[in-house]
Formats: C-alpha cells, sequence, structure tokens
C-alpha cells in the first residue's frame, strides 16, 4: 500500500522535473530579445487601448515611444500630462505639457427646435444614414442622431439625451481619447481645450446652408450673420462658409458672442455665473459708443 | 419557350406589375423645372446658361464636366430662374437649375415628328458623337454616359450587345410599355448600338411575365428584318437584370471582380437607353423627358408618364391625385433596388424610371431578432456572398477579412435582406462594409500609381 | 397630401413572406405526422411525455428571458416548442414526467440559454437533453415498455438494442434480423423512443420540408448514404458480424435524426458542401459507434460530434462567388 504511494509521488515528481526542464527550454530557445523598457512604459499606461494616441493599443504606443526620440508625436490623450511625464521619465526624456482637452457636440439642433421632416425606418447607425441621405430633419448637416459615438466611447463619458436627441459628454469621464470624433460620420464632435477650469466657448452648429435656410431647418441654426466676429474684441472668431467658428487659443472667454448670437448657437459651459445678456449688451453698445467718438474726434 | 437565367442566387418576389395595362401619356408641363447637374455618374456637368437667359427645349444648358459626364439639356421652354444648390431626393444640396416654363417651344434641328427613320448613319464616330451630344446616360438605374460604355478601352473588343428588357423589379412597367408603344424605335436604337460596337450580335432579353412585349419586338424584328438582332426570354427571377448577371445569363459568362462587362466582350444597355440613342442619333433629339411608373397598390391612379426632366415630385403625385392616406412611403425606382424620398420637392432626374408607393404593412422592416443560421440570404446572394458573415464583419470594421470575403462585389439587389427571416439588416452593413473594402482597394493602386511614378522620376 | 413623415429607410423596401416564426411553424407542421403516429401507438403516456416536455421547454424558456437574461421573451419564435417535441421525441414512453422535465432542463437551460438563446448554441439542445438522460438515467432511458396504443405492434427490445445483446451471446446477425420484419420497422417499431415508431411519418414530414423550401435535403440525404454505403461494405464483408444496410437505416433514430435533428438551423452548416461533409461524418460516426461502440445506436452521439465541427466547416466552405475561381 504504502509502496504505491510512494511510487506515486516519485513518479510524479520526476514528470514534474522533466515537463519544467523541457518548459525552460523552449522558453529559451522561442525568447524574444525586447528592450526592457517596453514593459516600463506599457505599465505606465493606462491601459484602456482605446487607440485614441494613434497606435493600435497601449503596448503599441511603448513600442513607438522607446524607439522615438522625442514625444511630440506620441501622446496619451487618455492618461493627459501626468502619464507623459512618468513615461518620459522612464525614456529620460523631457516632454512638454499639452492642454488637456475635451469632446465637444457642435450641434444643438434639439427635437424642440429642429423638427423632423421624415422618418428614419432603417439600421440605428450614424453610418448608415449617413450613406444613404442627409438625415431626417431640414439640416443636413447636425447630429443624425442614431449614437454612433455613443457606442464608440470605451469610457462611458457619451449618452444620448431622450429629450435633445443629441448626444451630450460627461466631462469627467471624457479622455479626449478621440473615438467618437472618428465614428461621427457627420464630424459633428470636435475635440476642444477643456479651458480653465472647463469653462469654454464654442459654436454649436456646424450648418453651412446660407442663414434663411438654416433657420428654417434648425431654430438655433448658425446663421453666419458674423454678429460674433464683429463683437470679438480678441480676433478669435471667423465666419467662413456661413459658419462662424471660434479658435479657443484666442478665445479669453469673455462670453460677448455668446451673448450676441442671435440664435443662440454659441454656447458657454461651465461658468460660474449664468449669462447675464443684458449687461453685456450694455457693455458692448457703452464700448462701441467710446470706439465712435474717438473716431469722430 | 427557353428559359435563360443567372447561375447563382436570387429571389422570386411576386412581380406586383399592376401598371401594366397603362399606356404611356405624357404628363402635362410643371410651371418650374429644377434640373440637377449631377444627373449621372461621374463628374457633375458645368452650367453654360445664366440667370435670365431664355432657353428652349433640348438647348444644352450644361456641358460636360470630364470625359465620365454628360450634356445636360433643358427640359421645357422659359427662363432659366436661379442656379444654385438644392436638396435632392436624399436632402442633399445639389447644384440645380431652375428654369420657370414659358410655352413649349423646341431648339432647332430636333426632329419632332413619329416618322420612323430607319436608315442607319454609316460614321460610328459621328454616331458616337450624337449620342454625346444628345447626353445620353444608361437609364436601367446607374446612369452611367452611354458614349463612354461605347468607347471601349483599346485591346477589347465586343462580341455583343444586350438590351436589357428584363424589368425584373416587381412594380415597374415602363420598360415594358416602351417595349409595345416604342418597340420600332428600340429595335433600330439597339441595331444602331451593334453597328457601333463593330456590327456584332444584338440580343434584347425580355422576362418571361412580358409575353406581349416579347411577340411584339419579335414582329417588329421580322418587319424590320435586322439578322443579327434576337430576342431572348428570360427566366422571372430578380435580379435578372443585373448588369453581371444578365451576361451570365445571355452568354454564359461570368464578369470578374471589378471587371467590366467589355472584358467578356458585352455591352449592356436597356431598353429606355436604346431608345434615347435612337432618339439622340435618328431625331437629334436629346434626353429631355423619360417614361417614370408611378404605381403602389394603395395608389389608385397608376400611370405610366413621359415626364419632363427636373418635374418635382411633388408635381407628378399630384397631378395623379396626391398621396392616399396609408402611404407611408415614396421610392424613386423599384421595391428592391430603389431609393427612398425624404424631399417630395425635389426632381425628376433622367434616371427616374418610377415612383413607387408603399403601405406601412409593404414596406416596415419587422423587428430585427438573432441570426438563426439559416443560410437564406447566401442562397439569394446572386454574387455568391455570404452576407450574414459580411455584415458581422462590417459592424466590426473588420477591412482586411471584409475584402478577403469580397465585399466590394456586392451589387446591392438587397436579396439577403428581402430573404432574412430574422430582419436582420444585412445589405446596410453589407454597403457599409463595401465601401470599406473598396476604400482599402482604392487606397491601395493610388499608392501604388504614387510608388511607379515615383520610380518613374 | 395627408402624409406628413415620408418614412426613408436603404433598400429593399419589400421583404419576402418568412419569419424565424413561420419557418418554426413549419417544422412543426412537419412533425406533426410523427407526434400523432407516436400517440396511436403508445397511447396517453406518451401524450403526457410530449406535454410535459414542450410545456417545460416553452416555460423555461420564457423564465430565462424574463428573468435571468432580461430581454425580450423569445418563446414567440417557436423553437422552444420545437425543442420539445424533438426531446419527447427521443424519449421512450414510459419515462417518468420529471426525468422529462430535468431533460427539458438541461435542453433549453444548458444547451441553449447559457449559449445566449436561439441562434447562439453549438449542439442541438433536444439531442443534449437527451443524451444527458441517456447517460443519467440509463434505467429510464432503455427500459421500452411494449406499445399500448390502439395499434396492436409488436412489442419487445429495441431492435439495435437486441442485437448488440445477442451478438454478445455469440448469436448471428442473420439469425438475429430474421425476428424483424422491414415492414414493421417503416410503419411501426417495436420498441424504442416514441419518435422512431414509425419512419414513413417522418420522412412525410421531411418531404414536406423539402417542399417548402424550409430545409435542403442534402445534408439529410448524405446521411442516409453514407450509414446505406458503409453498412453495405461491412455487411457484404461478413453478414454474421454485421448488420444489413437497411436495417440501418430504419432503426435507431437514424430517420429522426438525419430528418430533424442534424437539420437544425443553428447547428448544421450554411453552405452545401459544408452540409455534406456534415452530413458523411454523422453517417460514418453513426456505423462506426454502432458497430465497434458500446451503445448499440449512435445517432445522438455522432450528431452532437459533428455540431462541434460546424464553425469550422463553415470556416472552410464558402459559397462559390460569382465570376471568381
Amino acid at each position: 500500500m504504502s509502496n504505491i504511494i510512494i511510487w506515486t509521488i516519485a513518479v510524479i515528481t520526476v514528470l514534474g522535473l522533466l515537463l519544467a526542464l523541457v518548459l525552460y527550454l523552449v522558453a529559451q530557445k522561442f525568447k524574444v530579445e525586447e528592450d526592457p523598457r517596453i514593459d516600463e512604459v506599457e505599465k505606465a499606461m493606462p491601459g484602456a487601448n482605446c487607440g485614441g494616441c494613434g497606435f493600435a493599443g497601449c503596448r503599441a504606443f511603448a513600442e513607438a515611444a522607446v524607439k522615438a526620440s522625442n514625444l511630440d508625436n506620441n501622446y496619451c490623450p487618455v492618461g493627459g500630462n501626468d502619464t507623459m511625464a512618468k513615461v518620459a521619465a522612464i525614456l529620460g526624456i523631457e516632454v512638454k505639457a499639452k492642454a488637456p482637452m475635451v469632446a465637444v457636440v457642435r450641434c444643438n439642433g434639439s427635437c424642440a427646435v429642429r423638427p423632423k421632416v421624415n422618418e428614419w425606418g432603417g439600421t440605428e447607425s450614424c453610418a448608415v444614414k449617413a450613406q444613404l441621405y442627409a438625415g431626417d430633419t431640414g439640416c443636413s448637416f447636425g447630429c443624425l442622431g442614431c449614437g454612433d459615438c455613443v457606442k464608440a466611447c470605451q469610457f462611458g463619458a457619451l449618452s444620448m439625451d431622450p429629450e435633445t436627441g443629441l448626444p451630450v459628454v460627461d466631462q469627467s469621464k471624457c479622455t479626449a481619447c478621440g473615438a467618437c470624433v472618428k465614428a461621427c460620420p457627420k464630424a459633428v464632435i470636435e475635440l476642444r481645450p477643456a479651458g480653465p477650469r472647463g469653462m469654454r466657448v464654442y459654436v454649436s452648429c456646424l450648418n453651412r446652408d446660407k442663414g434663411p435656410v438654416a433657420k428654417k431647418a434648425c431654430a438655433s441654426a448658425c446663421i453666419g450673420c458674423g454678429i460674433c466676429a464683429k463683437t470679438c474684441t480678441h480676433d478669435a472668431i471667423v465666419v467662413e462658409g456661413n459658419i462662424a467658428y471660434i479658435d479657443a487659443s484666442k478665445c479669453k472667454l469673455c462670453r460677448e458672442c455668446e451673448a450676441m448670437c442671435p440664435t443662440g448657437a454659441i454656447h458657454g459651459v461651465n461658468f460660474p455665473k449664468a449669462l447675464d445678456k443684458d449687461a453685456i449688451k450694455e457693455r458692448i453698445k457703452a464700448r462701441q459708443q467710446k470706439a465712435k467718438e474717438a473716431a469722430n474726434e | 419557350m427557353s428559359k435563360n437565367t443567372f447561375s447563382i442566387g436570387g429571389v422570386h418576389p411576386h412581380d406586383s406589375k399592376i401598371s401594366r395595362g397603362c399606356p404611356i401619356c405624357p404628363l402635362p408641363l410643371a410651371p418650374t423645372v429644377y434640373i440637377s447637374v449631377a444627373q449621372h455618374i461621374g463628374a457633375p456637368s458645368v452650367p453654360c446658361v445664366a440667370v435670365g437667359d431664355k432657353v428652349k427645349v433640348g438647348q444644352v444648358i450644361a456641358e460636360p464636366g470630364g470625359f465620365v459626364s454628360a450634356f445636360i439639356h433643358s427640359s421645357v421652354s422659359g427662363t432659366v430662374k436661379s442656379i444654385g444648390p438644392r436638396p435632392d431626393l436624399a436632402g442633399r444640396p445639389v447644384t440645380h437649375i431652375e428654369i420657370a416654363v414659358e410655352g413649349d417651344e423646341w431648339a432647332e434641328g430636333i426632329d419632332t415628328s413619329d416618322t420612323l427613320v430607319t436608315e442607319i448613319p454609316s460614321d460610328n464616330k459621328a454616331i458616337v458623337e450624337k449620342i454625346r451630344q444628345g447626353g445620353v446616360v444608361g437609364l436601367g438605374g446607374a446612369t452611367f454616359p452611354t458614349h463612354v460604355k461605347l468607347s471601349p478601352p483599346p485591346g477589347s473588343k465586343c462580341e455583343r450587345v444586350i438590351i436589357n428588357g428584363c424589368e425584373c423589379e416587381p412594380y415597374l412597367t415602363s420598360d415594358f410599355r416602351t417595349l409595345l408603344e416604342k418597340g420600332e424605335q428600340v429595335v433600330i436604337g439597339a441595331a444602331i448600338l451593334s453597328q457601333v460596337m463593330g456590327n456584332v450580335p444584338c440580343t434584347i432579353a425580355i422576362e418571361e411575365n412580358k409575353p406581349k412585349a416579347i411577340a411584339h419586338i419579335r414582329e417588329v424584328i421580322g418587319k424590320l428584318g435586322y439578322e443579327g438582332i434576337e430576342v431572348m426570354v428570360m427566366k422571372m427571377r430578380y435580379p435578372q437584370g443585373g448588369e453581371k448577371q444578365l451576361i451570365d445569363a445571355v452568354m454564359h459568362r461570368q464578369v470578374g471582380s471589378g471587371a467590366l462587362p467589355i472584358s467578356v466582350g458585352a455591352v449592356v444597355q436597356n431598353v429606355a437607353t436604346a431608345l434615347a440613342v435612337y432618339d439622340a442619333v435618328q431625331k437629334n433629339k436629346p434626353i429631355v423627358d423619360n417614361s417614370v411608373t408611378v404605381t403602389g397598390e394603395c395608389f389608385p391612379n397608376q400611370a405610366n408618364l413621359m415626364v419632363r426632366v427636373g418635374t418635382p415630385l411633388r408635381y407628378i403625385l399630384d397631378y395623379l391625385g396626391g398621396i392616399p392616406s396609408d402611404a407611408v412611403k415614396v421610392i424613386s425606382g423599384g421595391p428592391m433596388m430603389g431609393r427612398a424620398v425624404a424631399n417630395l420637392d425635389a426632381a425628376t432626374v433622367k434616371g427616374t424610371g418610377a415612383l413607387l408607393l408603399l403601405t406601412e404593412a409593404q414596406t416596415r422592416r419587422g423587428v430585427e431578432s438573432e441570426c438563426i443560421r439559416c443560410g437564406r440570404c447566401a442562397d439569394a446572394c446572386p454574387m455568391g456572398l455570404e452576407p450574414f458573415l459580411l455584415q458581422k464583419l462590417s459592424r466590426n470594421a473588420d477591412v482586411e477579412a471584409l475584402e478577403a470575403n469580397a465585399a466590394h462585389d456586392c451589387i446591392e439587389c438587397g436579396c439577403c435582406l428581402y430573404s432574412c427571416p430574422a430582419n436582420i439588416p444585412l445589405l446596410d452593413w453589407v454597403r457599409m462594409g463595401k465601401g470599406l473594402a473598396m476604400g482599402a482597394i482604392r487606397a491601395r493602386a493610388a499608392a501604388a500609381k504614387a510608388a511607379a511614378e515615383a520610380a518613374k522620376k | 397630401m395627408t402624409m406628413d413623415k415620408l418614412l426613408v429607410s436603404p433598400n429593399p423596401h419589400i421583404h419576402a413572406p418568412v419569419s424565424t416564426k413561420s419557418l418554426m411553424r413549419d417544422v412543426i407542421i412537419a412533425l406533426i405526422p410523427a407526434v400523432i403516429c407516436s400517440f396511436v401507438f403508445y397511447g396517453w403516456r406518451e401524450i403526457l411525455v410530449m406535454a410535459v416536455s414542450v410545456a417545460s421547454c416553452v416555460l423555461l424558456e420564457w423564465a430565462i428571458t424574463k428573468y435571468m437574461l432580461r430581454k425580450p421573451s423569445t418563446i414567440g419564435d417557436l423553437s422552444a416548442v420545437i425543442t420539445g417535441i424533438l426531446l419527447a421525441l427521443n424519449l421512450p414512453y414510459t419515462t417518468p414526467w420529471w426525468v422529462v422535465m430535468i431533460g427539458a432542463v438541461v435542453a433549453i437551460g444548458v444547451a441553449k440559454m447559457t449559449f445566449g438563446g436561439i441562434g447562439q448554441n453549438i449542439w442541438n439542445p433536444a439531442l443534449v437533453g437527451r443524451v444527458f438522460l441517456l447517460v443519467s438515467f440509463p434505467t429510464y432511458m432503455t427500459t421500452w415498455g411494449a406499445p399500448q396504443g390502439v395499434v396492436d405492434a409488436v412489442s419487445g427490445p429495441t431492435p439495435l438494442g437486441a442485437i448488440q445483446e445477442g451478438l454478445m451471446q455469440g448469436a448471428s446477425v442473420q439469425e438475429l434480423t430474421s425476428a424483424f420484419n422491414y415492414k414493421d420497422l417503416l410503419f411501426a417499431n417495436l420498441g424504442g423512443s416514441a419518435g422512431e415508431a414509425c419512419a414513413l411519418a417522418l420522412l412525410a414530414g421531411f418531404v414536406y420540408l423539402c417542399c417548402r423550401k424550409v430545409i435542403k435535403p442534402w445534408i439529410t440525404l448524405s446521411i442516409f448514404a453514407t450509414v446505406a454505403l458503409v453498412s453495405l461494405a461491412f455487411w457484404a464483408a461478413d453478414p454474421t458480424r454485421f448488420t444489413d444496410p437497411l436495417f440501418n437505416l430504419l432503426t435507431g433514430g437514424l430517420v429522426l435524426g438525419a430528418c430533424f435533428m442534424a437539420t437544425d438551423y443553428v447547428t448544421s452548416p450554411m453552405t452545401l458542401w459544408g452540409g455534406v461533409i456534415f452530413g458523411v461524418g454523422i453517417g460514418f460516426l453513426t456505423m462506426m459507434i454502432r458497430y465497434f461502440g458500446s451503445y448499440p445506436e449512435g445517432v445522438s452521439f455522432a450528431i452532437l460530434i459533428m455540431n462541434s465541427v460546424v464553425p469550422l466547416l463553415n470556416m472552410w466552405f464558402h459559397q462559390k462567388k460569382f465570376g471568381r475561381k
């Protein structure tokens, strides 16, 4: 009886050792020489494998970063500056801090202001819809409302607002990986600098139709009237092809354009105070008056 | 009756040709027409009239914007009101020339009489030029400029001209009526085409559900005494009139992936195109109108109308009594491949062959459920593809696998979704996948071309 | 103009009059002759088995979709009803009701819903249920009681079981098969699971399905052909040890398996040649198990084994593409 037990133990032990040896030899034979820093960099990454950096996952980013001489073209939007500082430390090179970005929806054509003119009966997919036609509203530039961006977001930062039919970005979750930007067939979503304490002003419309046509399709469309550009004292707004665009690097967050926009297409978010339109209009009026007087003299 | 048909797949929808008894009659002129400059495959045409100009019927108002492009003629006489973007039937802005109709005065040199001109000019080059000047494009649906098709690349030889009279889509009857009413013109048009391609034999393919047209065309061929032209009776099966399927059925040759019909020695033209060729060559008449079937079980005043190009869809439907209350969808074309109209203010184009009205019960898609792997989509696919697989790959945007599984061969005939018991939107996704695969192939070709050019330098 | 909003969707704009439900309904219609035969031959106890089986399958699927998966119920597509009928036809009519219920739990709960429900399962649910019962309750599953129905049928053990036992005791096949006549096998079996009762009823259902174009005959025909060829080869070599082709075709649930179980959409290959290979595999494995295995009949095992290979067959065998070599 005890004999059997001893034999069993002996056979299993010898078998185990033999197999371990085989495994070791195979591992040695097929060993791949690799820069150990790749592993280190990969460990410092967020590990979401989202592809927001332009590489096929965090490992691919690490491989590229180790090979690169500087990190100007290798930036992890998800980890942000903290992660990049860690990566730079591992690689022993310097990295410039970048302004944090956030996804911004450039369409405010909610169900209330942008009536549906036909009914979509195909697959609930913006890509499929965009391929077939201009969309179920009179605006052929705005959000199609099927939520391809929501499906593309790995971080749960996007959701469809059932009331407006538009996607909403949860800034605290958005990592600016850019997946939604790629998913949107209408290029409605843009990555913009998040701004100080999240404050930013942007044009929430892409309608390039002429004013009356745009206005007919959507009450809050940008009609390309150019009042914002005339108002702006920082030269931050350009109107081109019937659409205004605010250059975030020049914008001083004065919110004058927002107050002056006749359709409400310009949005300012995360400001501590609500927009006081009348006060701003007064201010602009006074300034223009002054300028006129100065010119007359 | 022999039954000729293509070799793979296909479906058999009910033919529903309820308007087959309605003769083609002219639609009264609309007060204003909107003529699109992008009515054909290829570069959009360039307007050559200005706002305020007086134009006559048949006068050129836009010139080709490239080799693969076409002349566009005014379909009415009147004054050019505006030139600018206007939503097409998909709601997308396209440049249109707006013309306010005044009278019906035709440009000089156009023979508007009914006299049949049987004498075919002998100069082939002049014929092709006349076809080009007449703005003739393929009226079977693809609207590919005809003169391009008639100028095969050097080294390729046409062995047979096929006139496509299958009209395999349910509901459509305009080609059938054209064969019945303008049979002589179609046959002469066919004779012109076969002469241009080098006196090759010509087959007029007609589906078996049009016995009257078959008998009539046979009689006409006998009367006119053309020996090289024959009628071939095709089995009733969709998509019999698909270009590749028709060549397979008539000549038993399969056009390879990405290849043109001329690679197997075939040139296919639609019945309406043959008529347009006759008009352009024998009567100097460019395409200014085309026959449109307006039909649907819910639509009481079914008709086959001769409609001037650029007529607003709403005008046509109002003329016939308006849209019935139970209709929910208006389709430009047939129910299998036609495009749903998003904008009734859009105007007809050369390729508009039908307006079909369907009810909720007829056209609303069922709720999508799980794939039960029955394989019906693969059985139905006339290109031998596997839609169940392609749709999955397309959802995952797996471009490599899409290309390996020939997503770019899809002809978008709709057989897969038509036959899917689980209502999976197969074609929606396969079409996406086709786009992805085509994009990859094009990008590769462009890269190869650039590399070759770089090597030359 | 009364319509305010046009409906817009990509082509095609019409749909064939076919749905998952209509296909499943056709399968049920095709099974009706076999079900009626089983009632006639085996009487009220078979009705009980059938009722318990169908009811448990449908109820279980409803409960699982509602309370566990929390998604819309799929019982409306009738596939659970088919699983119930097939399971009942695969059991002896003497099976106690609680054993039938366990079979239904395994069929629907384990083999179907665990994988995500209709369209997702790898193995035929009814067969998994049956095989589970076969290995768990061999006594119940191999006690084939004599028919008790209105028709005065011959009673006895299953033909294949009897022959295997007989062979072990040293008898020759000829002596053993002489006890059965083929007319009985075609019209009314001698003992066995309910679905083996009448091969003719099953074949009628198969022909119906083929005519309605619900299934294509290739899988079934290739199974029959392979079984016939393999058994012909062995039988010709040694008729004392191996049973003859006709006997093999008509016994042991081969007809039921080939017509209704192997042709299940979800668990069979989607292309023609994949289907043929699938059928040949089932036929060959069945005969190997019958001649050399310890179970008297092997259709269930053969189908389940080939079910596992289906993904590979789908990957290897593609449609012939238009204009490509």
